[in-house]
């Protein structure tokens, strides 16, 4: 009975953090129609304010408090209301995930410019004496840090259900995320209450951001993100609208997880990696049986059409001049690239265009997705990891050669991608995409852990192929020998992934989920079978990736679960969308922008411009942090060119020289008509 | 008397104790035009999405072709031969007509098969293209066909849509309320360009309609539901003199 | 006597895409005005600069005399103008009596709101039953009854009416016009676009028939039947 007691009252402090994230994204959802993911990214801005002020500065709580949650939040929530999501309310639910997911890429590291997130250890809440520890009975402990926050979340969820049942502000806040202009026809004024709105989300990000750090100690992006799947799922079981259900989610979560660890036997391997995964277990479950999920609630706003049509998801227009300019202009920066590798360039090149192009086939399965079938997965690192695993295991310990074992790991992701798009299959949208987001963190969370799969306490190698007299081995450190043989294999895996992709958004898949993406109801009127559609996708794109995973093992012989962990696929997914999630070629300009930023862009040409540009200039390096603050806010530019910003430029430019074109012939034509007048 | 081409027998529907269709029977015969109408809210759309199959009748059989389409699953139905329009538009956006049309007839055929695509085998045959081509001139819409569905006016989107059905060469189209929010010039070449489709291909049409002179210059037969229940039908002229058709349905403007 | 809602010279457009050309056209308090024309001739776009959805990108937009070409929509809706748009004009995800809360709730007191809604009601017993049903899911004809319910309960000075009929039943676009009788009679000034030619002159006094974003024709109700292509 104690033992019971015990495990209620922690569960319930630690239920208390989910339930007021959770309460805060149903709060976002309900009132912008945003599913916020940068949420916690939001609430981390307010802890870290808050640390520096009092624990850094020394300032008393309150005015530490007031600044960082009271004042510092709404003002980010205004912001993100009046610069992005205020132009974004036409714009489909799944492009709206995909600029919160810039966000979440981007926050952290704007905050970490000016915080050091490092040394933010020994958190003091906002409870004096939030150590004290209370005993109500015995064998049961509660600090009063805990019960700060299992009260706050209470009286935030009491506040916004009366907000929601009883005023007319939650009212016009529900309107206004359906039709911000039906809205204004009943004379009220969206734009304040948008703005309102995000305000309060934020402050509500904010309040957690200042509450959960007792919990951990410290103030560390991790532990927001990672709290966020619990919460997510919490949010999921309330159907993103109803906030006592999310409370009573968050609440029961927390309590769940502290019976499965005090109960389950210890010692057992699937027993201790079942506890941090819960999170990740309950949100799959809840993704896979709830069936109000199954139909997206965005409905048409009926007065969008006052604005200008928001852009298509992805889709596949592109003029014939610029498809053969671009075709030249690649084939001559190809050439000249591989000329400049193989014959002038060092080693450090070589090395980087390999990486390249492995990350290149890697981002071809996000154009097969993303870019082709529309949706967003946050799993493609995973589905890499699994060809890197995999193939690594079954060369090693079956003695299978390399290439055969990266094409039976690539089959394996194949399968698990194509179970993953079939029973995620009435989710659609968001729902989709998170599922695939719990996938990724329950393969990060626990199955790495396993032998069979990461190598459990043991590290993992992979090798070089060798195919029939041509051996891919690493050359010999100081031998004359380059590693050009694995330079030309990941080129021409690459050119067969890129043929393929090719041919098949010109052939019979392609056309399917084009239409499918364009209307799911009018593609089945004509026959179009959207799960068999769906599931190609996902699987075709599951097997690229672990092609890439593969491969990207095989080439550092030497891996770890870093490669591929969750959070860089959501910066892979980040990166491709901003550089063009549309082509192959928006791949490699992808890829390149990965591998380059961080290695030469950063830190040696943008200090080298600099200081050539300014004579008394003298900096050394950019912090690596730009590249996910530069991409992440490429990110939330989607919603407005789905087709990648380097892409649409190209067509801006060239409609722009085909216009000089025009006028010239246009005049030339008058000119010849007043002369023969 | 020929076989019916779509025999609806007995459908009966209730949403959470209402009455949306109470055995309700109606049939359409080989490349004939049929009407149906009824005031809003009489469960002509419930119907419409019990033949598609997006709904499950509580009672009744729907027979098509000779195939029981009781356990048929909605795009399945499609391949068998029933193509259709929507009250709301519904078209494939980003896509121009032509490529509405290659779709539409490369899902007539069956899945494409993944292998084919990826040796390079899936653009569009001859017979894709020039049947594609007959549709548009059909319909008129050649000097339309590269441009994109978004710069179409309505008219000429309602157009692709019926086209876009063609495609998959069915036996029978539903059409829900395809004047809707067309103006009269437009309403005008719709019907025209319906008996052209009925003439030419023999095709049976069941046409849900409000525009009452078009029903008349259109349909043969007519059913009318009102309330769930089939309150009339037979012969055009004799439905739409019956008295209870006229206070359910026409009211004053007959 | 000030014309209630006075168009002067406005030209309207979206984005590169221009739908009115220099078109001007008043209405007397009291008056009920038809806009006809085809499809894409600018009557929604006209009716959307009446009710300020649309900001004229030159010419200017009187009300009672007041300019209110640069206002936001919401000015132009707390004038007294209230505009039914094309299509679903009600919320769809919000219940029969948050629509009618939503739009009554404005500038009243509690008591007066719910009185307001009781009004409207009393004129809409169907709506009554379906109090607590979602919007989204009322018929056709019902979701015209409650946007023109809140009409009725809220008597604004200018009803502008975009295709109502659309996708009704002949009997239920019967019901509509008589709707729209009692709110003329009740003092409201009605601007009402149609299609459908017969209805809409039946009830109006002027007619203004638009063609390719221009006037066509301005004046009587009677004269306009020569010029839309019944």
């Amino acid at each position: 009975m104690e033992k019971f007691l015990s495990a209620l009252i922690e569960g319930m402090s630690f239920g208390g953090v989910y339930a007021l994230v959770a309460v805060g994204l149903v709060l976002a959802y309900k009132t912008s129609g945003v599913f916020n993911i940068a949420f916690g990214a939001q609430a981390f801005v307010s802890g870290a304010i808050y640390y520096q002020l009092h624990n850094r500065s020394e300032w008393p709580i309150i005015p530490a408090f007031l600044l960082a949650v009271v004042v510092a939040a709404p003002l980010v929530g205004a912001a993100l209301d009046r610069m992005l999501f205020r132009h974004l309310r036409t714009a489909p639910p799944l492009s709206r995930l995909v600029v919160a997911l810039g966000l979440l890429v981007a926050i952290p590291e704007v905050v970490g410019l000016f915080f050091k997130v490092t040394q933010a250890t020994q958190y003091k809440g906002i409870v004096p004496g939030g150590e004290i520890v209370y005993r109500p009975l015995s064998g049961v402990a509660i600090t009063r840090d805990d019960l700060s926050i299992i009260l706050s979340a209470a009286l935030v969820a009491i506040g916004l259900t009366i907000l929601f049942r009883y005023t007319s502000l939650g009212l016009r806040m529900r309107a206004v995320v359906e039709s911000p202009r039906l809205t204004e026809l009943n004379g009220i004024r969206s734009d304040i209450v948008g703005t309102t709105a995000w305000m309060l989300s934020s402050f509500v990000a904010g309040l957690a951001g200042v509450l959960l750090p007792t919990v951990f100690q410290q103030v560390s992006v991790i532990n927001y993100t990672t709290l966020l799947t619990a919460a997510i799922a919490a949010a999921v079981l309330a159907s993103l609208t109803s906030i006592p259900i999310a409370f009573a989610g968050g609440i029961g979560l927390g309590i769940l997880q502290q019976f499965v660890s005090r109960y389950l036997p210890t010692g057992n391997v699937f027993a201790s990696n079942v506890k941090p995964s819960l999170p990740f277990i309950v949100l799959f479950v809840v993704l896979l049986f709830k069936r109000s999920l199954s139909y997206e609630q965005g409905l048409k706003d009926p007065l969008a059409g006052v604005d200008p049509p928001p852009p298509v998801p992805a889709s596949a227009v592109r003029s014939r001049e610029l498809t053969i300019g671009t075709r030249i202009f690649g084939f001559v920066v190809g050439t000249w690239w591989f000329y400049s590798v193989l014959f002038l360039w060092n080693d450090i090149w070589l090395d980087r265009t390999i990486r390249i192009l492995i990350y290149a086939i890697i981002f071809c399965s996000i154009v097969v997705i993303t870019g082709m079938a529309g949706q967003i997965s946050f799993a493609q690192a995973t589905f890499a990891g699994m060809g890197a695993f995999f193939s690594a295991q079954i060369a090693t310990k079956q003695g299978v050669s390399v290439i055969a074992a990266i094409f039976i790991a690539s089959a394996v992701a194949a399968v698990v991608g194509a179970l993953i798009g079939l029973i995620a299959l009435r989710r659609r949208g968001i729902f989709l995409a998170l599922a695939t987001y719990a996938f990724a963190l329950f393969f990060d969370n626990t199955m790495v852990r396993y032998d069979w799969v990461g190598g459990g306490i043991f590290a993992i190698e992979s090798q070089r192929p060798v195919v029939g007299p041509v051996d891919f081995a690493r050359p010999v450190p100081g031998s004359t020998t380059r590693d050009t043989a694995f330079l030309v294999l990941v080129l021409v895996v690459l050119t067969l992934v890129g043929i393929a992709i090719i041919w098949m958004r010109n052939g019979t898949t392609g056309r399917f989920l084009d239409a499918l993406r364009g209307s799911e109801t009018a593609a089945a009127s004509i026959g179009i079978n959207a799960t068999k559609a769906r599931i190609i996708a996902f699987a075709v794109s599951a097997f690229i990736a672990g092609l890439g995973g593969g491969l990207l093992a095989s080439y550092k012989i030497q891996f770890s679960s870093l490669d591929y962990k969750a959070e860089l696929g959501l910066f892979w997914v980040v990166i491709v969308v901003t550089l063009g999630p549309r082509t192959v070629e928006g791949a490699i300009q992808a890829a390149a922008g990965f591998v380059l930023f961080q290695e030469w862009v950063l830190p040696t040409a943008i200090p080298w411009l600099y200081n050539h540009a300014l004579p008394f200039a003298d900096i050394t390096a950019i912090s690596i942090g730009w590249q996910q603050i530069f991409f992440g806010l490429g990110a939330v530019t989607y919603a407005k060119h789905p087709e990648g910003i380097l892409e649409s430029n190209k067509t801006a430019s060239l409609t722009r020289v085909q216009g000089l074109i025009d006028r010239f012939k246009s005049r030339r034509d008058s000119e010849i008509e007043t002369a023969s007048v | 008397m020929r076989d019916p081409l779509l025999k609806v027998t007995s459908i009966t529907k209730t949403f959470s104790g209402i009455t949306a269709l109470d055995d309700v029977t109606l049939d359409v015969s080989p490349g004939e035009v049929v009407g149906l109408v009824g005031p809003n809210g009489a469960g002509k759309t419930t119907l419409f999405n019990c033949l598609l199959g997006q709904l499950k009748p509580d009672r009744g059989t729907v027979m098509f072709a000779g195939h029981d389409l009781t356990r048929v699953a909605p795009h399945l139905r499609a391949r068998l031969g029933i193509g259709r329009t929507f009250q709301r538009m519904e078209l494939f956006s980003g896509m121009t007509p032509w490529e509405h049309f290659l779709v539409a007839g490369r899902a007539r055929r069956g899945d494409g098969r993944l292998w084919k695509d990826l040796l390079g085998m899936g653009r569009p045959s001859k017979e894709e293209r020039a049947s594609a081509s007959d549709v548009l001139e059909l319909l008129g819409l050649t000097a339309d066909a590269r441009r994109p569905i978004e710069a179409l006016s309505l008219g000429r989107g309602r157009l692709v849509e019926l086209g876009r059905a063609l495609m998959i060469e069915p036996k029978l189209l539903l059409l829900d309320e395809p004047s809707s929010g067309l103006d009269h010039a437009e309403t005008a070449e719709l019907a025209e360009v319906l008996r052209n489709v009925n003439v030419e291909r023999s095709t049976a049409i069941l046409l849900v309609e409000h525009d009452v002179p078009m029903v008349r210059s259109l349909v043969s037969r007519v059913f009318v539901l009102d309330f769930g229940t089939l309150i009339a039908s037979g012969t055009t002229e004799s439905v739409f003199a019956n008295n209870a058709v006229q206070r359910a349905y026409l009211g004053t403007n007959v | 006597m000030t014309p209630l809602l006075e168009l002067i010279n406005v030209d309207a457009r979206y984005g590169p895409f221009r739908a009115l050309f220099d078109v001007s056209l008043s209405i007397q308090p009291g008056a009920v005005m038809a806009l006809l024309g085809p499809n894409g001739s600018g009557k929604t776009t006209l009716a959307r600069v009446a009710s300020g959805l649309v900001r004229p990108s030159a010419g200017t937009v009187r009300f009672d005399g007041t300019d209110f070409s640069g206002s936001e929509t919401y000015e132009f809706a707390r004038t007294g103008i209230f505009h039914a748009v094309e299509g679903r004009s009600i919320f769809a995800t919000l219940s029969v009596d948050e629509n009618l809360e939503l739009a009554l709730g404005r500038g009243r007191s509690r008591t007066e709101v719910s009185e307001a809604k009781d009004v409207a009601y009393a004129l809409f017993p169907r709506l009554a039953e379906r109090r607590n049903q979602i919007a989204g899911t009322l018929s056709g004809g019902e979701q015209r009854m409650l946007s023109l319910a809140r009409v009725l309960a809220e008597q604004p000075r200018l009803l502008i009416a975009d295709e109502l009929s659309l996708g009704l039943a002949p009997i239920i676009v019967d019901s509509v016009y008589e709707t729209l009788a009692h709110i003329r009679d009740a003092g409201t000034t009605l601007l009402i676009v149609e299609q459908h030619v017969g209805h809409a002159l039946a009830i109006a006094d002027e007619a203004v028939v638009l063609a390719k974003g221009s006037v066509k024709y301005a004046g009587a109700a009677e004269g306009a039947a020569a010029y839309s292509t019944i």
